[in-house]
């Protein structure tokens, strides 16, 4: 017999608004005139993430696990993301408006008549805005969504638009597009990983949703072959999403190839909405069989640690060089959900948010720093900024401070209580490992500030373009952030330990 | 407000009012910053009517919840060691500026950048010394690095740049081996109960020998680093080559107390079991930086790395002292804390002086300049025998003092040590002899004598080393009550005097 699905809307609000915003501004692209686009598109954008981020503050003390038949549980945890997911974005959004980060016609041929004619006409690309607004409610359902399926749905709405973006770069388009492909053939793999994992916990369990999969792996005899399998399989789609070692191969390509401001939101958001949903599948989901997956979570996120200090050090490149910083991170992020304890989400939860501003901040201000044709990225060329823009290095240097763990900053808070929940579960390799790397990391961050500070300015084409109001409260917002949650970690804190509440 | 709050606050005062003061106008600038840096040592000095002399533990306590979660308190109190170290700081920092007045200008950054620098540092060294909660020590000792960095690599002279980042990475490490003995004692606490950083409350609980080992590691090769340590020194010459006298006299002079201090504060008390087990190779590692240091001291040219390399030395006699385990050895290194960072800041201030007029850091192209400028010239010359503890000097008392205290329970140790001595009498006399006396050497006919300005600035510090060299009563009175309280916590007594035979 077929019941009707019964939808508690309250609870999906957040998430439907950001789909609301985002066909209506479909709708804009086609049915507005061109030059009024991009004004109203942003605004559309950045009043939609306000509206869902207020509606997840007014439902923040729910906890259900019907909202969406038993398809999607909010709770403390989920809501504590998804406000982060949107707070984050909004910040990241504020730098998109530069609107000469973005291919004019996208499906203009790189060197082709029609992309300078595109170019000369002034033509902006303003799709971009929707495909976030997508990309964002993708993001949204990931973290909270409780069956494979609808995790499966999340991971791909998520995905999707960001294959996308990632090929609009305005400049180097060969390198975006590279870049997009890489991305979007790796992540179809991935996507099949998962899927394939699904298939077998379905086999296994007889359900797609991750309560079930629990009971059902908690009353298992020794045979659990299929869920093992399905247990591995789920986690190579997630930890491609992370950007995980062996799987961040894509990581630095589609970071340096992104438009910068795209690398700023991808890097932050998507960590937030992958780690929410590993956090939720691997204790909800598989609590039970900590013993059979643990161990290997452990080693990854040893090498992840590692692998993304070293391979840092010879970077020479800004966007390649926070790309593996953000593997690094992704390693530390990882022992959060290998205490498998409150302690553990809440100091992931801090962790996210304050790797979230950082990295937005950091990324917006490379979009900053060009010569005549555009951004620079090469570190070399970044010599004496400080020279040039006291106030721009010192917000830079910040952001690596915090990167690096420097106590004063909300790096360092984030670390220390990462560091506190896996030393407190007893897995003290994981805090020997990441206090080596944190060593490494700090050499290359320090080197960047030095090269900043301490070296002269060797290229006079090299300017630090004056952020326009956007930017310029983007970067500010991210700077408070960081230093406040340094110095009064409390405001934070206190809110994600009340809010670590996980429906089973 | 405590005083000791007030302390900490005041340079903080000072970079608020520097914040607004106008970059073009340096000497208001310096006013500033000198009035705040004296304004600060007379309520560091006030501390001393409300400190209660003889007593043990903290005094002038103050605690105020910071980071609930984890139970840490921006927790501060004073115990006597505390005590003179932060009177060293407050004293040594009014001595910088006035001593230095020029050595901001012709740097990266403005006049103005430089004293915001000095007082940041020097709140945090005050709060250094005074935090009570490990991390709120930890954090402190890690956040006073980044004023350093910017002091090295934006005033110095030379490779500054890459001396400066290899200081910060050095210690940087060290800070991360010691977070990681953070979290190690904060756990250890929390399965016993509610877990705390209150040092006090630390050195109660009960911690297996093994994990004592491990924790105890981790506090002090951050220390070692920080003091240093041979085979954990090699930042230091390049450090004070590249860095101006001034953050050459507050991170030779203070900062590296920090490692000292953290030693008997930290890896004594929380850790006596490991203390000792690896106080016998610790004494090994501090004899070979006493002569390590000593000999190559001997062979520098460079005038700013002969006293680095001194420094180490010192820093050996420091170490000795407190890992001996005796009320002597703690004693005399507490109070070699204090007289090393008077007898370095004449160092540093005289051979900056000669350094600003000679334009050269070649001890080879100094000579003579017993001649034509007597009054530096002898003031030299008496920095220089209170680095050699010439007895009436101040580090004449404390190195004895390490000796003996070392004496009664490793002989052979204090023997060793000994050697040290005569090696720094042929150090420092080279030293003298080359570029002091003998004939004038060519180019420095037109060095003029001390001003006013200079002799204000390092009377003071003569004044304390003699003061200091002939009545340490005071300042020995003030950190017995620590010395007692440190070895009773570590469950050891002095040993009975050999007897006569």
């Amino acid at each position: 017999m077929f019941t009707t699905p019964v939808l508690d809307y309250n609870l999906l609000a957040p998430i439907l608004i950001v789909l609301g915003g985002a066909l209506l501004g479909v709708l804009v692209e086609g049915f507005v005139a061109r030059v009024y686009r991009a004004r109203i598109q942003i605004t559309i954008a950045l009043l939609t993430l306000a509206a869902a981020f207020g509606w997840v503050i007014k439902i923040r003390s729910h906890t259900s696990q019907a909202a969406a038949i038993d398809s999607v549980s909010i709770d403390g945890g989920g809501l504590f993301l998804q406000g982060t997911i949107l707070a984050l974005s909004f910040v990241a959004l504020l730098f998109f408006t530069q609107n000469d980060h973005f291919a004019p016609q996208a499906s203009a041929l790189p060197g082709s008549v029609e992309e300078s004619e595109a170019a000369r006409s002034g033509v902006q690309m303003t799709e971009i805005y929707p495909l976030v607004l997508f990309a964002i409610s993708g993001m949204l359902l990931f973290p909270v969504a409780h069956d494979l399926v609808t995790l499966f749905v999340a991971l791909e709405v998520l995905s999707i638009p960001l294959y996308i973006i990632t090929g609009l770069a305005r400049r180097r388009r060969l390198l975006s597009q590279e870049a997009a492909l890489k991305y979007f053939l790796l992540g179809a793999y991935s996507s099949a990983f998962f899927l394939f994992g699904g298939a077998f916990l379905y086999g296994f369990s007889g359900s797609l949703s991750l309560g079930v999969i629990r009971t059902a792996a908690a009353n298992t005899g020794s045979n659990h072959v299929f869920l093992l399998l399905g247990v591995l399989f789920i986690s190579v789609g997630l930890l491609f999403k992370v950007g995980a070692v062996p799987f961040h191969s894509w990581t630095p390509d589609v970071y340096q190839g992104a438009p910068t401001p795209v690398t700023g939101f991808m890097a932050a958001c998507t960590k937030v909405a992958a780690f929410g949903a590993m956090f939720r599948i691997f204790i909800v989901g598989f609590g039970a069989i900590q013993s059979d997956w643990r161990p290997v979570f452990v080693a990854i996120s040893i090498v992840t640690m590692m692998g993304g200090a070293i391979a840092a050090i010879s970077q020479r490149d800004v966007k390649r060089t926070l790309a593996y910083s953000s593997i690094t991170h992704a390693g530390f992020l990882m022992a959060g959900v290998i205490a498998l304890s409150k302690v553990g989400l809440t100091s992931m939860m801090f962790y996210l948010v304050a790797y979230g501003f950082a990295t937005i901040g950091a990324f917006g201000i490379v979009t900053l720093v060009r010569d005549s044709t555009g951004e620079v990225n090469d570190l070399n060329r970044w010599a004496g900024l400080a020279k040039k823009s006291p106030g721009v290095a010192t917000a830079f240097s910040l952001f690596l401070l915090s990167f690096g763990g420097i106590p004063l900053t909300a790096g360092f808070i984030a670390k220390f209580s990462i560091f506190t929940a896996a030393y407190a579960t007893g897995n003290i390799a994981i805090v020997v490992v990441g206090v080596l790397s944190s060593a490494i990391a700090l050499f290359f961050y320090l080197r960047v500030v030095l090269i900043m500070f301490f070296k002269e300015p060797t290229d006079d084409t090299v300017t630090v373009a004056v952020p326009s109001f956007m930017v310029g409260s983007g970067i500010t917002i991210c700077f408070v952030i960081t230093l406040v949650l340094g110095v009064y970690p409390n405001l934070l804190f206190d809110l994600a330990n009340t809010m670590t509440t996980l429906v089973p | 407000m405590n005083l000791l709050t007030a302390t900490i606050v005041l340079p903080l005062l000072g970079v608020l009012a520097l914040a607004f003061a106008p970059r073009e106008n340096t000497r208001l600038i310096k006013q500033i910053a000198l009035g705040t840096s004296v304004l600060t040592l007379i309520v560091s000095l006030l501390m001393l009517t409300k400190y209660k002399f003889g007593v043990s533990g903290f005094q002038l306590v103050s605690s105020h919840s910071w980071f609930k979660f984890f139970n840490i308190n921006f927790a501060i109190g004073i115990d006597g060691l505390a005590l003179v170290l932060i009177l060293l700081t407050t004293v040594l920092v009014p001595i910088v500026v006035v001593g230095g007045w020029n050595e901001s200008e012709g740097g990266r950054w403005s006049v103005k950048t430089f004293y915001m620098l000095i007082l940041v540092l020097e709140s945090f060294m005050v709060g250094v010394f005074a935090a009570t909660d490990v991390f709120l020590f930890y954090v402190i000792f890690e956040a006073m690095l980044v004023p350093v960095y910017f002091l090295i690599g934006g005033y110095g002279r030379g490779d500054r740049a890459a001396a400066a980042l290899k200081f910060l990475l050095y210690s940087l490490f060290g800070g991360l081996l010691m977070l990681a003995a953070v979290i190690g004692i904060f756990m250890v606490s929390a399965h016993q109960g509610a877990g705390s950083f209150d040092v006090t409350a630390l050195s109660h609980i009960k911690i297996s020998h093994n994990t004592q080992d491990w924790l105890f590691l981790g506090f002090f090769i951050a220390f070692a680093i920080k003091a240093p340590l041979f085979p954990f020194h090699t930042w230091l010459p390049g450090a004070a080559r590249s860095a101006t006298p001034g953050t050459s006299i507050l991170v030779l002079g203070v900062l590296d107390k920090v490692g000292t201090y953290g030693m008997i504060r930290f890896c004594l008390t929380l850790f006596p079991e490991a203390t000792k087990t690896f106080a016998p190779y610790i004494i090994v590692l501090s004899l070979l930086s006493i002569i390590y240091g000593a000999f190559l001291a001997i062979g520098q040219k460079d005038l700013n790395s002969l006293i680095a390399f001194t420094s180490i030395s010192h820093f050996g006699f420091i170490v000795l002292g407190i890992f001996a385990l005796t009320s002597q050895g703690i004693t005399g290194a507490s109070l070699y804390m204090v007289n090393h960072g008077f007898s370095t800041a004449a160092l540093f201030l005289v051979g900056g002086w000669m350094i600003e007029r000679r334009k050269s850091t070649q001890i080879a192209d100094f000579g003579g300049l017993q001649r034509i400028t007597p009054v530096m010239a002898w003031l030299f010359f008496i920095a220089g025998m209170s680095a050699l503890a010439l007895p009436g000097l101040s580090s004449f008392v404390s190195e004895f003092l390490v000796l003996v205290g070392t004496f009664t329970r490793y002989p052979a140790a204090a023997v060793i040590g000994t050697l040290g001595i005569v090696l720094a009498a042929l150090y420092v006399l080279l030293l003298v002899q080359r570029s002091l006396h003998g004939p004038l050497k060519e180019g420095n006919e037109d060095t003029h004598d001390l001003v006013l300005r200079e002799k204000i600035a390092i009377a003071p510090v003569v004044l304390a080393l003699v003061l200091l060299g002939f009545y340490p009563k005071p300042a020995i009175h003030i950190i017995d009550p620590m010395t007692s309280q440190v070895l009773s916590q570590v469950q050891v007594s002095d040993p009975s005097p050999l007897a006569g035979k």
